[in-house]
């Protein structure tokens, strides 16, 4: 037996030797990727040179350019003649001309986008940059999903609607905007809500799919349905200042193959507790940030869709990742490494309790799955007043109106002689900030709580009362808050 | 006097609410977990900060059945907790721990 630190630096060794030789493969590998891309662009360049294009592409352009390639998804477009000597017409050279320069897409790239069709979910603020970035890279097809309309708390961030669209399909008025930027593509309206029973025939039709929704149910359905239909899933989402990406089922192997990429079930296999769930209008969102994430949804997908399709690729399958972009950290983007497939996810393992049936047949309740949220109702009837009856009140200080919005609201709007004690989310730490006020614990006032919706000041009246904090004036709240307020007793005020 | 290891905390996708609104923290963390005088792993510290950095009660929303919520991806040193061992992960000076809840909004 060799002594213990012999033994040690012996192992030591060998782990060096792993480590360089690792190296070294990893080195040989690249050499190879970039040798064989060489070859590729020399041959590439012979060829051209003798006026024509690759033999090898003749194949992927003619069915590129051959009509077949969008009977798939019905609307003919133009007729394009299969003749001439370029495999492009010449306008799509100058249109497209500033991206096929570069390696990375060249002309195979491009006849590769302009076969592909690209379903996008959501027409919001990460569907809309992301549609104009791919409509005017040249997708062929480009299918959006959306059943709402255009308002004009959308357009902020919403860059494909404008003023005079407001109250239109948010589908039409897309398509309308990217017609103009981009009429070459082959645009399809598809202006209703995905469902589960329709999701899997509406996803066959597509090769790619980006998730531009805005809430955990509709996320599930995607990911399980490109798992079921085996399409790569680019996925994205935004609120407030910060924003998340993450490509899913990449590559897009049937349920069970251990080497195709997480589904979403697999990074977050339960969904958060319906009360997390902030939306962007309750939580507020940053135009650019939701709008860089829509734009780094587009850049993923054209590097999917322009990647060489190489079966005998050395390269080695993608690292899921998730990049987290953060508007006020230094630095703003993390890329963080992600876990592959589970062995026991419900959608792509061999255990898979997700199927096509189920799904179609409508059994798969994803509302239920991600638990709804049912309107706050905590308060007894004589808790509670209508905005109408509070303007009743009178303005002598026998009364107090407390408003629990944050500062920021609070100093954009707010009553003349109220009080603002913020919602802390806890009704301890509220109610001892609410007793330190003169106003609400004076003897003998009646409390109003009001907030921006009329959730927030249930929770605060509730605080107050089992707390015994102005009990004798009596506290209520006021029913559907500053809305209320303003449907009810001022059409002046600000709607936000 | 315990011995501490010094941690990076980050919490991004609006945990930082729950911590004084502030993202980014500098721990020292007992070195070892009192409890099973093992050297301390990412369980002790979830149950650590819940005692010691935060300053919003609502438990709930951080952590659920004893482990972090559901919607809550804990990433040590930028890899998936389950790429590391999840809670038996034992800390390491200098060690960098991040909490993000999944964002929803588009
Ligand atoms: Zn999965």
């Amino acid at each position: 037996m060799q002594p213990l630190h012999l033994l040690d630096s012996q192992v030591r060794s060998l782990r060096q030797q792993v480590q360089s030789t690792e190296t070294q493969l990893r080195n040989l590998k690249i050499q190879l990727q970039q040798a064989e891309q060489q070859c590729e662009a020399a041959r590439q360049l012979e060829e051209a040179w003798a006026g024509g294009f690759p033999h090898e592409w003749i194949n992927e352009t003619l069915a590129a350019l051959s009509p077949e390639a969008h009977q798939a998804v019905g609307q003919e477009s133009q007729p394009q003649s299969t003749h001439g000597r370029w495999p492009l017409e010449s306008e799509e050279y100058k249109r497209y001309g500033r991206q096929m320069i570069l390696p990375e897409v060249g002309l195979h790239g491009q006849l590769r986008l302009k076969k592909a069709r690209v379903l996008i979910v959501g027409a919001g603020g990460l569907g809309c940059p992301a549609a104009a970035y791919l409509a005017g890279a040249g997708v062929g097809t480009l299918g959006l999903v959306d059943g709402d309309t255009v308002e004009i708390s959308n357009l902020h961030r919403q860059v494909a609607h404008g003023t005079d669209r407001v109250g239109m399909s948010k589908v039409d008025s897309a398509v309308e905007y990217l017609t103009s930027l981009n009429p070459r593509v082959n645009y399809q309206r598809h202006p209703y809500h995905l469902t589960p029973q329709t999701a899997i025939s509406l996803f066959e039709q597509y090769d790619l799919v980006l998730d531009c929704t805005d809430h955990p149910t509709s996320r599930y359905l995607i990911s399980d349905t490109c798992v079921l239909t085996s399409k790569p899933l680019v996925s994205a989402s935004a609120l407030k200042t910060e924003g998340q990406l993450i490509v899913l089922n990449n590559p897009p192997l049937p349920p069970g193959s251990s080497n195709g990429g997480p589904c979403y079930r697999c990074v977050f296999p339960r969904p958060p507790p319906a009360d997390s769930v902030l939306s962007c209008g309750e939580g507020g969102i940053l135009g650019p940030v939701v709008g860089l994430m829509g734009v780094l949804q587009a850049l993923e997908a054209i590097k999917l869709l322009t990647a060489q399709p190489s079966p005998s690729s050395t390269l080695e399958p993608p690292k899921p990742t998730l990049l987290i972009f953060s508007a006020y950290s230094t630095p703003p983007f993390r890329s963080v490494r992600l876990r592959t497939r589970r062995a026991d996810c419900a959608a792509c393992s061999s255990v898979a309790s997700i199927t096509s049936q189920s799904l179609t047949s409508g059994s798969l309740d994803y509302v239920a799955f991600c638990g709804g949220t049912s309107p706050l109702d905590l308060l007894p009837p004589h808790a509670r007043v209508s905005a109408a009856e509070f303007a009743r009140q009178p303005r002598d200080g026998t009364n107090t109106l407390i408003d629990v919005r944050d500062e920021t609201q609070y100093s954009m709007c707010a009553l003349r002689g109220s009080v603002n004690v913020p919602w802390t989310g806890d009704a301890e730490s509220w109610a001892q900030a609410a007793a330190l006020r003169e106003e609400i614990s004076a003897a003998g006032k009646a409390c109003y709580v009001v907030c921006r919706m009329g959730n927030d000041s249930q929770l605060a009246a509730r605080a107050l009362m089992e707390r015994g904090l102005g009990a004798d004036g009596g506290v209520r709240h006021i029913e559907g808050g500053f809305r209320a307020w303003r449907e009810e007793v001022d059409p002046g005020w600000p709607e936000y | 006097m315990a011995s501490t290891i010094p941690v990076k905390i980050e919490f991004t996708g609006g945990l930082e609410i729950l911590f004084s609104h502030q993202r980014s923290h500098k721990i020292a963390l007992p070195s070892s977990d009192p409890s099973t005088n093992q050297p301390a792993n990412v369980g002790f510290l979830i149950d650590w900060l819940c005692k010691n950095l935060m300053k919003d009660p609502r438990e709930d929303m951080f952590v659920l059945e004893g482990t972090v919520r559901p919607g809550i991806l804990v990433l040590i040193n930028d890899a998936d907790w389950e790429l590391e061992g999840q809670e038996a992960y034992e800390l390491q000076a200098g060690d960098e721990v991040v909490f993000v809840s999944t964002l929803h909004g588009g």
